[in-house]
């Protein structure tokens, strides 16, 4: 066995199969000492599921692990973490009631009594050292996102973790969080920690690790210095070819307003305060972006326009026109199916694909009559023109399925929002809501998802897409409004505006310049 | 520490893993469903041998039962048809996730309702308007039984597991109260209803009350409700997900109401053709359990309204060889009912292996 020794984690020939799927075939990985590895691959390409095995959730099908170069058998998180690996997943697993510290402690064996102050004191040390920000008595429901992460953080090197493994860490922070995360991982690298933080953003992978392993279609592709290669390189071994990363923004005269917003404000279905006096207007030709962190009111204002939540105040006024006759509404206290027969024709792709776009159990025919089964007369539905029209979108949208007749739900993430989105555009819309098109999808199916967006502005659609990914945000869109805890923050020109100022907004520092000049 | 690393090194894969079949051939599929029959008997030949008899015989006997005579053919069907049609009934319910465990008590106001006609206007209606007031009577009554819970749940978020469970105690007494007081059999020394008069009984078609032809025209009915009307994709859609539902402008609690009206009309229709063409007086035995087996048969049916044709016929055959056993060998009826119980165990059972395939230890995974 060859210089085992420097390795934190040497993981062989690793295979992995979920009953016809193969998750992973074949992998290898080497994790050095000290070095942090950025795990590269688009959804899908195996990544988590290989981590998994390190952290003890799965257990391998074929293929060995050794752990500073003794072979090991890990068949639980809680035997990971005996052996110094911890993992840091994408959906947080806290006590809301809990304080940070209390969080950090759960579930290790101690004396009945509880010092708190001590575990506070011995808390806040640990997140010093390596320059976290956070308070160990403050209740997880009481934090931001950023701060649920540094907690769970916590939790894994306070249990003595060698090896961390962070999954998509930065997908839920904003450019400046992300830079302090980034800060925090280089000072655990100086104290000796090995880590491997998955992603598929090129532009961290570069920024923050030494090396590079990419994945494909759960298959090993290489690994390569961060310091000897580029985004070009990368996205070619991720995706398998040149790519172009450039997203197109057409140039189209705006046309007229569609959609006005005025002073909508609402609740949560928690009751919380979720928009407040939130006003914008939507043109036909535009694409408006909506930023914010996850959960600054972006589902509520979706949901509230479709009619499907109520408001408690304000105004939705839309503006558009059905076979040549004006017709203008204010949507605000209609049911999508009022909306509907009012002649309002708006179409909207949720973010949960799955749960409410879509029938999972269904096949793409019965999904793609979903809004228009009512038309027609009689008692039976008619599945002879959804049929054609799901059979004409496979076709156009390069569906991948065996047929019409399979359940969405069967089919990949990027095929399942092509059926979503394809249905939607079919209803000719004047306004398109659409709520993170491209999570989860691979490259391919994104800029796919990009292009029909494109042509629908270009037909003179008013384009509303709400994302998460601030690169994406500015090239596709015209114009971007951010929000920030229910208010808007700030509207944008999507040309000129910078990642920095929409960082800033998306924490709400809207009056930055008024200080600035006071100071 | 390092006898903590000796310990990982030597500790070793599970014996079984379970993973979860993507698709699974019909024949095998049926292979399997047959091999469970087998086990089934085989578990149940324990029993009878610790009693005394001899397996097979007991069996046979069985079966001979159940279809050994044009007689007791006709006894299976008797049992078969108010057992399909309020599986029919609650598997509308099912199908949109609203869990109807009340059909006894919609089974017991349909009887009710069809009972006041049949009792007390016997007199005055010639026979086909009579049956059919009682028919329209006991399907209104049995369908405004059923809506209660769904009202209830639209407006309040109510249980109605627990709410339609509780509704059939409250028609299980007010049957009581109907014998014991306005309805008791005037004369009668111990509390019960009057029979229905002859005239008004449901005439037979082959020796069986013709609920036996209207059971199977209501196969075809429900079947085409639920897969090629506006109403049935209503019902599919919103059992998926009442999300998407309101998403693609279903009126979510609307459909619920109207599911449960035609829910509750179905097994109060059972109400009625039980009354008037089985056992032509009401008693607290009039639903006997009827509206629970109907859940075993909508479920191994698997809400296939054909499948549920197959299964009520079965179990009704099951339910009458057990009948014949106990006076063919004096097997005491708890032990019969065991031998259903343990039929049924096994053919549920066998869905797990259906879903799921085990791998023993050492056994990779085999891809086609």
């Amino acid at each position: 066995m060859e210089h085992t020794t420097d390795c934190a984690v040497r993981m062989r020939h690793i295979t992995k199969t979920f009953g016809k799927v193969v998750a992973n075939r074949d992998v290898s990985l080497d994790l050095r000492a000290g070095e942090i590895l950025a795990l590269l691959g688009e959804n899908g390409s195996g990544k988590t599921t290989l981590m998994n095995m390190l952290s003890g959730i799965y257990y391998p099908d074929h293929g060995e692990i050794f752990i500073k170069g003794e072979p090991v058998t890990i068949r639980s998180p809680r035997e990971a973490i005996e052996l110094g690996i911890g993992m840091i997943h994408q959906h947080f697993k806290l006590v809301d009631v809990f304080t940070a510290a209390e969080n950090v402690i759960l579930g290790l064996p101690g004396s009945p009594v509880l010092d708190r102050r001590r575990l506070e004191k011995e808390v806040a040390d640990l997140a010093a050292r390596y320059g976290f920000d956070i308070d160990p008595a403050k209740k997880v429901y009481d934090m931001s996102v950023s701060e649920k992460q540094t907690v769970e953080i916590l939790k894994v090197l306070y249990r003595g973790a060698e090896i961390l493994i962070l999954d998509e860490p930065t997908a839920v922070l904003t450019p400046q969080e992300t830079e302090k995360l980034f800060a925090a991982l280089r000072n655990m690298k100086k104290d000796g920690k090995s880590i491997i933080i998955i992603t598929h953003k090129l532009y961290e992978v570069l920024s923050i690790s030494d090396r590079v392993e990419i994945l494909r279609k759960g298959e090993y592709i290489g690994v390569v210095d961060t310091g000897t290669t580029d985004q070009d390189q990368l996205t070619e071994m991720m995706v398998g070819r040149p790519i172009s990363l450039e997203i197109e923004r057409p140039a189209v005269e705006r046309g007229e307003k569609r959609l006005s917003v005025v002073n909508l404000t609402c609740e949560s279905s928690e009751g919380v305060a979720a928009l407040n006096n939130v006003s914008f207007d939507a043109y036909g030709g535009e694409i408006l972006g909506i930023a914010g962190i996850a959960g600054s009111g972006q589902k509520e204002l979706c949901e509230v326009i479709a009619g499907l939540s109520p408001a408690l105040g304000g105004a939705v006024l839309y503006s558009g026109e059905k076979n040549g006759i004006p017709v203008q509404e204010n949507l605000l206290g209609m049911s999508p199916d009022e909306i509907a027969r009012k002649g309002v024709s708006m179409a909207f792709v949720p973010e949960d694909r799955l749960g409410m776009g879509l029938v999972a159990g269904m096949d793409m025919t019965d999904n793609v009559m979903l809004r228009s089964y009512k038309n027609g007369r009689g008692l039976f539905v008619d599945r002879a023109a959804p049929k054609a029209l799901a059979e004409k979108m496979i076709g156009e949208l390069e569906i991948a399925t065996p047929g019409v007749d399979t359940p969405v739900g069967r089919l990949s993430g990027g095929n399942v929002q092509k059926v979503l989105l394809g249905r939607e555009i079919a209803s000719e819309p004047s306004v398109l809501i659409v709520a993170y098109p491209v999570r989860g999808l691979d490259i391919n199916s994104s800029y796919r998802i990009y292009d029909l967006l494109n042509e629908q502005k270009k037909k003179g659609v008013a384009v509303i897409f709400i994302g998460e990914d601030l690169d994406v945000l500015m090239q596709l869109c015209d114009r971007i409004m951010v929000l920030c805890g229910g208010q808007v923050s700030g509207i944008v020109d999507a040309r000129s505006t910078t990642k920095d100022e929409l960082g800033l907004l998306m924490i709400h520092v809207e009056k930055f310049d008024d200080e600035e000049a006071a100071g | 520490m390092s006898a903590q690393k000796t310990l990982h090194t030597h500790s070793r894969e599970p014996l079984l893993r379970m993973a979860r079949r993507d698709s699974i051939d019909p024949g095998l599929a049926w292979a399997i469903r047959g091999a469970a029959f087998l086990l089934s008997l085989v578990t149940g030949a324990v029993i009878i041998l610790l009693l005394g008899h001899n397996p097979l015989a007991v069996y046979q006997s069985m079966v001979v039962g159940a279809w050994g005579s044009p007689t007791v053919i006709r006894e299976t069907v008797k049992l078969a048809v108010p057992l399909l049609i309020t599986a029919l009934g609650i598997s509308l319910a099912f199908r949109m996730k609203f869990w109807n465990i009340g059909a006894e008590g919609q089974i017991l106001v349909g009887a009710v309702a069809a009972g006041w006609f049949g009792l007390y206007t016997a007199t005055i209606f010639p026979k086909i308007p009579l049956v059919a007031l009682m028919m329209l009577s006991s399907m209104v009554f049995g369908g405004l039984y059923g809506l209660l819970p769904a009202v209830c749940k639209s407006k309040w978020g109510t249980n109605e597991t627990l709410f339609t469970l509780m509704l059939n105690y409250i028609a299980l007494a007010f049957i009581k109260y109907l014998m014991n007081g306005p309805w008791k059999a005037p004369g009668s020394s111990f509390p019960r209803i009057p029979m229905l008069v002859s005239g008004a009984r449901l005439g037979k078609v082959f020796g069986v009350h013709w609920g036996w032809i209207l059971a199977l025209v209501l196969v075809v009915v429900v079947y085409v409700y639920t897969t090629r009307t506006k109403q049935g994709y209503e019902i599919a859609v919103v059992g998926e997900s009442a999300n998407t539902a309101r998403y693609a402008g279903i009126n979510v609690s609307r459909v619920m109401r109207r599911t449960m009206f035609l829910s509750g009309a179905l097994c109060g229709l059972v109400g009625m053709l039980q009354f008037a063409g089985a056992d032509y007086t009401i008693t607290e035995g009039t639903a006997g359990g009827v509206g629970f087996t109907a859940i075993t048969v909508a479920w191994l049916a698997k809400m296939n309204p054909f499948g549920m044709l197959v299964v009520s016929v079965f179990i009704a055959m099951l339910e009458r060889g057990a009948n014949t056993i106990q006076t063919n060998f004096k097997i005491p009826a708890s032990a019969s009912d065991l031998l259903i119980g343990i039929i049924l165990f096994f053919m549920l059972g066998c869905e797990f292996f259906l879903t799921y395939k085990l791998i023993p230890r050492g056994k990779e995974e085999h891809h086609a």
